[in-house]
């Protein structure tokens, strides 16, 4: 006996919201999988991933401040990818983001009050969205496919990131190190609570506006248009090449500032590697928030869980933290699976359906 | 040796893994199916190849592990795309994200451990011949199996009927399924060749060019390796030369950083990524190029209606 | 192959077929029977289950039950490859080529065994010239006019010499002569010994070619019966199982209005690899009548469409004037608040997002139009609610809400929404690519007498249409676009098929035609 697809009249509801519930109910049982495989006894090795993380303040604290970057980035991409423009490369804007905001307290350290913190939010933003922008253009002048120029910046950028720390943005009073100086006072994002740092406000900004840009205005209009039926786009008299564009900026920008907000109010420095692959793992984010800002931020926190599980059971059960990024590809797999019962609902085909 | 014959020696090396997954990707893609997951599967095919190398010393269970290990990673893509009918583009991402945190977790403790290397033939008489001897002839398996299959793919696409099914698939999935051919196992059949071939390529840097395992070794070849693909207008010929042009370049960095002409190193390995978007510019801005040659399908789910 | 043996059995007969889609019953108990010789027409609406049943028959669907006897003997068709074994063949309506593929690997592709390239040639080239379709094996596809390719699936089906040929909407595509030329073909295929089974609703065709006939309505047979017996009214009547209103046309006013729409030597490149060139387009659309366009599919209207809507702009100024207004490098929205509006000829895709609700369809076309649905890029969708609703209701769009998906209506009631969207903003001039392609006959029928009565009402109409029936019964005057050259329009009297259909086929193009 075997199972056909059957597409649904219209999209289910119902499996809209079940999906991504399904999909991390299937990978919270692959993990388990994976870690009896490992030699460990699943429901421990899954408490301590899952659950223990949440379970005192400092820990909360620490969720918050990995969802921040992953948030931000994940609904930037979220928007992207509704307008089917396939940002790959979050991670480099993240990087060239964090060292434009950086140039004020290494370039000019003097100038440190607000308005330096705000110049550093900006010059982040600017700086994400441009290394965003390239791949925009040469898509749209040259027609260059955008997965794999936005993919590619990401190296060029990790690697400019390594060159100015160990060469000209170094510490010289850092032992040789390669790090930057350390930022202080208005350099850094004021902290809330603990670690948690005036980015989680931003991120948390950044989900509502570009849920009400979505939601009500023409431009969030044209994203949902232009990414499911590019002709219709063109109809409403939308223009394809601004679209990419506009696309490429925002989530450009927001990864940029994912960028500063984690090397100014987490790290305090520039040093050669800022993000654990925030820029990729925002993909997954994006996906499993159902491409959706609001859905970003559920997400990012689940997310950023599978960073901080992986520290603990690190720590706790000496788990390699490597089992984080296995464990968040598996979970991008089971979303999109889960997903197909969205637009599809299966039928039992009998053998004499016959062979195609 | 000298210089030159050195030079040589190193280009090849470094194209070989370039080939390989790109030719394995060519085939996928001209079936219709964008598989973005050739980081990924070469990832694992370098982590199994080294493991198996190192667990029986014996380097053709590594080069064995390392295409089962491509093809066993790309099997829940296919299942996805396939069966689920999912986006392409994100599940191909899923797999690269996959392979890179498996093969990291799975090698850790691989991590500084000795590795076996592929031997390199000796063919009698032809590889004394002066200079070309050295350079042409003195290889390992893989790196004659990459131009055996490069004339393989070539033959099979353009010169069998099997192939010419393949690539009407690829152009026209709707029109291939209405005379009655299997787009899906065809599809799936494709997919799987390409993991292989992906496998392989992982396993060729793992086995040959730096007997070891260190985590994301493949550093970003197979993301070069899918651009090669759109590079050479998905001609198998074209792949050959795309993959010793990318190879030269990755080389050259590393010349010019041993000859210290005080350019920055990470300038010179950012090199071949920066090639390959100008390259990739270069080819796509002849839209009539790209658009006529490539599949028209690709990308596109197919769900049959039944 | 013998000739009709009156006292054998049917060649193909179809006993009780039902096929369901989850709950649409597509083929509901159908049953019919072709004999050899026979040329049979399978009569019904869009969406009546003709294509289900043919397909069934060619072994790309399987029913749910009932069965086909082929000269008398159950078999069981398990897939294309299967049909073609048995010998049946098909000729599609959308067509199942390779484009980028030579004619020759795209026959071969149809070939249950592979066969030698110059052999299969040589095959080609006399099936060509005994049936009167000549084709060169080695052309790309790409390079063919539609025509051209109808030939190259018949070819197709023919060199499996099948005992049965289905053929869906074959002449849709063609001129009135290069339908004359098919029929000649199909006479002589038939009077081989092929059962014919051919689709269409070309009635007055059917009546002239076939001499049997099944019309299904809603999955079900209807009736079974002899077209030459019939008149175009009652087949119609059998298809649609009610009478159609007739479409009034009343006389255009003695004076024509303005021109509100004026091409003055519109020329433009093509836009893509397998794009049409436009060449020198002149035409004015005069307040008060409706033009039509005819033309043979890819001729240059889907090209015209997206230069007249703005889709695509000009390469210069003082080509296109909607009102006198140079709208020549303006996108479509500036188009639209000239008083313009657009109607595309796929409803799904390009008239509306699929996906989207019904009155986020309705701020699709009219977000910036200047009727303050946007203010501060803030959409109102209270307004477009009403708008919706509005459109509902004065266009009879039946099943239809506006919270439902776009594409979860059928052809006739999306095209009439469609439609009801653009003349709620009483468009002084209003452009249509195929008004009624695939819809029903009564949704076709009050299309058609929208476009009429907005033209008496003052606005200028220009459609675009395939159907030369259509634009008899609607056009004022007629202008013939092939090859993306467009014929000077003349008034509707003065021409017929005849002329229309040589004017299809390129007779008026000047020296570059000749060349």
């Amino acid at each position: 006996m075997i199972f056909v697809l059957e597409k649904r009249e219209a999209p289910s509801p119902l499996w809209r919201w079940l999906s991504p519930l399904l999909a991390i109910a299937l990978a919270v049982l692959a993990g388990a999988v994976m870690f009896a495989i490992l030699g460990h006894d699943p429901a421990a090795a899954l408490y301590v991933y899952f659950i223990e993380p949440l379970t005192s303040a400092w820990s909360i604290e620490e969720l918050i401040v990995k969802a921040t970057p992953l948030v931000m980035t994940g609904a930037g991409l979220a928007m992207a990818y509704r307008a089917n423009v396939w940002n790959i490369g979050a991670e480099g804007q993240l990087i060239m983001g964090a060292l434009a905001g950086s140039m004020i307290p290494i370039l000019t350290p003097g100038w440190n009050d607000p308005l330096a913190l705000l110049a550093m939010l900006i010059l982040a933003a600017a700086g994400g969205a441009l290394w965003g922008w390239i791949p925009a253009v040469l898509k749209n002048r040259f027609n260059a496919n955008e997965i794999l120029t936005s993919l590619m910046l990401v190296y060029v950028a990790q690697l400019f990131l390594d060159w100015l720390v160990r060469g000209p943005w170094r510490d010289p009073k850092g032992f040789n190190f390669p790090k930057s100086v350390t930022f202080e006072g208005w350099h850094v994002l004021p902290a809330i609570s603990g670690r948690v740092h005036l980015g989680a406000i931003l991120a948390l900004l950044a989900v509502l506006i570009l849920w009400w840009m979505l939601a009500r205005m023409t431009y969030g209009f044209s994203v949902r248009v232009m990414g499911s039926a590019p002709r219709a786009g063109l109809f409403a008299g939308f223009s394809a090449q601004k679209t990419t564009t506009a696309a490429f900026l925002l989530s450009g920008a927001l990864a940029g500032l994912a960028g500063i907000s984690e090397v100014s109010g987490s790290i305090g420095q520039l040093q050669p590697s800022i993000s654990p692959g925030y820029g990729f793992t925002a993909i997954i984010v994006a996906f499993l928030g159902r491409l959706s800002p609001l859905g970003a931020l559920f997400a990012g926190l689940l997310l950023a869980l599978t960073y901080l599980g992986g520290e603990s059971a690190q720590l706790a059960l000496n788990i390699s933290d490597k089992v984080a990024q296995a464990f968040q590809g598996i979970l991008l797999f089971f979303i999109l699976a889960s997903d197909t019962l969205v637009n599809y609902r299966f039928r039992r085909a009998a053998s004499r359906e016959g062979r195609t | 040796m000298t210089m030159l014959q050195a030079v040589l020696l190193t280009i090849i090396t470094a194209s070989t893994p370039l080939l390989l997954a790109a030719v394995g990707e060519l085939v996928v893609e001209r079936a219709g199916v964008l598989n973005l997951g050739v980081e990924g599967m070469m990832a694992a095919g370098a982590m199994a190849a080294f493991a198996a190398g190192h667990y029986t010393g014996n380097p053709w269970a590594g080069v064995l592990a390392g295409a089962l290990a491509g093809m066993i990673m790309v099997l829940p893509f296919a299942f996805l795309t396939q069966t689920l009918a999912t986006n392409q583009v994100a599940t191909g991402l899923a797999l690269t994200l996959l392979g890179l945190g498996l093969s990291g977790l799975l090698g850790e403790s691989f991590v500084g451990q000795p590795g076996v290397r592929l031997p390199r033939l000796h063919v009698p008489g032809l590889s004394d011949i002066p200079f070309i001897g050295p350079v042409v002839f003195s290889h390992d398996i893989l790196v004659y199996a990459s131009f055996a299959l490069v004339a393989a793919v070539a033959w099979f696409l353009f010169g069998t009927r099997a192939g010419l099914i393949l690539r009407a698939i690829g152009v026209n999935h709707a029109a291939a399924h209405a005379l009655g051919y299997p787009v899906i196992k065809v599809r799936y059949a494709a997919i799987l060749f390409g993991g292989a071939l992906a496998g392989l390529a992982g396993a060729y840097l793992s086995l040959s060019y730096t007997p070891q395992w260190i985590e994301n070794m493949t550093a970003g070849r197979g993301w070069i390796a899918l651009a090669l693909v759109v590079f050479a207008t998905w001609r198998p010929l074209r792949v050959l030369g795309g993959a010793y042009l990318f190879g030269a370049v990755w080389i050259m960095g590393l010349y010019v950083q041993a000859a210290g002409f005080g350019v920055p190193s990470q300038l010179l390995t950012a090199l071949p990524y920066i090639v390959t978007i100008v390259a990739l510019v270069i080819i796509s801005r002849n839209r009539t190029l790209t658009l006529t040659n490539t599949p028209a399908s690709i990308g596109i789910p197919f769900v049959p209606d039944r | 192959m013998k000739a009709p043996d009156e006292t054998s059995a049917p060649l193909l007969q179809v006993r009780g077929i039902t096929r369901r889609f989850g709950a649409l019953v597509a083929n509901d108990d159908v049953s019919l029977s072709v004999k050899a010789g026979e040329i049979h027409a399978l009569l019904g609406e869009n969406g009546a289950g003709k294509s289900t049943l043919v397909k069934i028959i060619y072994g790309a669907l399987q029913p749910d039950s009932g069965e086909i006897l082929l000269a008398g003997e159950p078999v069981r068709i398990a897939s294309p490859a299967a049909a073609r074994e048995m010998g049946i063949g098909m000729v599609f309506q959308h067509f199942s080529l390779f484009e980028p593929f030579t004619v020759a690997e795209n026959i071969r592709l149809a070939l249950a065994a592979d066969e030698d390239k110059a052999a299969l040639d040589q095959r080609i080239r006399e099936v060509s010239r005994q049936y009167g379709l000549p084709l060169d094996p080695g052309a790309l596809v790409a390079d063919l006019s539609v025509g051209e390719r109808q030939r190259v699936e018949i070819v197709r089906c023919l060199l499996a010499d099948p005992r049965i040929i289905i053929l869906d909407e074959p002449t849709s595509v063609l001129t009135p002569q290069e339908a004359g030329e098919l029929f000649v073909t199909l006479r002589k295929l038939a009077d081989e010994g092929r059962a014919i089974i051919y689709i269409s609703h070309r009635l007055e065709e059917v009546r002239a070619l076939c001499a049997s006939a099944t019309i299904l309505r809603h999955g079900k047979v209807v009736d079974s019966l002899d077209p030459r017996r019939e008149t175009a009214a009652s087949l119609a009547r059998l298809m649609v199982g009610a009478d159609i209103h007739d479409v009034h046309a009343a006389p255009p006013p003695d004076m024509l209005g303005a021109p509100l729409l004026h091409l003055r030597d519109l020329t433009l490149p093509p836009d893509g690899p397998f794009g049409v060139p436009l060449y020198g387009i002149s035409l004015n659309v005069r307040a008060g009548e409706v033009v039509a366009i005819a033309g043979v599919a890819g001729n240059g209207q889907r090209e015209l469409f997206r230069a007249l809507s703005g889709e695509r702009l000009a390469q210069g100024n003082g080509v296109i004037f909607i009102r006198g207004e140079d709208v020549s490098r303006k996108g479509i929205n500036a188009r639209r608040r000239a008083g313009a509006a657009f109607a595309p000829e796929e409803r799904l895709g390009h008239a509306c997002v699929p996906l989207m609700t019904l009155s986020e369809n309705i701020v699709l076309s009219r977000h910036a139009t200047g009727e303050g649905l946007v203010r501060r890029g803030v959409i109102d969708y209270g307004k477009a609610r009403e708008i919706c609703d509005r459109v509902i209701r004065a266009n009879d769009v039946r099943g239809a809400d506006a919270g439902k998906a776009a594409a979860a209506l059928s052809g006739g009631n999306l095209q009439k929404f469609i439609m009801g969207r653009e003349l709620d903003r009483k468009p002084a001039l209003f452009i249509v690519n195929q008004p009624t392609w695939g819809v029903d006959a009564g949704a076709a029928a009050l299309i058609r007498q929208q476009l009429i009565d907005l033209a008496r009402a003052g606005s200028a109409v220009l459609v675009i249409s395939q159907d030369l029936d259509e634009i008899f019964e609607i056009a004022d005057r007629i202008a013939v676009i092939s090859r993306g050259e467009l014929s000077a329009a003349q008034p509707a009297g003065e021409l017929d098929r005849e002329k229309i259909g040589l004017l299809m086929a390129g007779a008026h193009e000047t020296a570059r035609g000749a060349a």
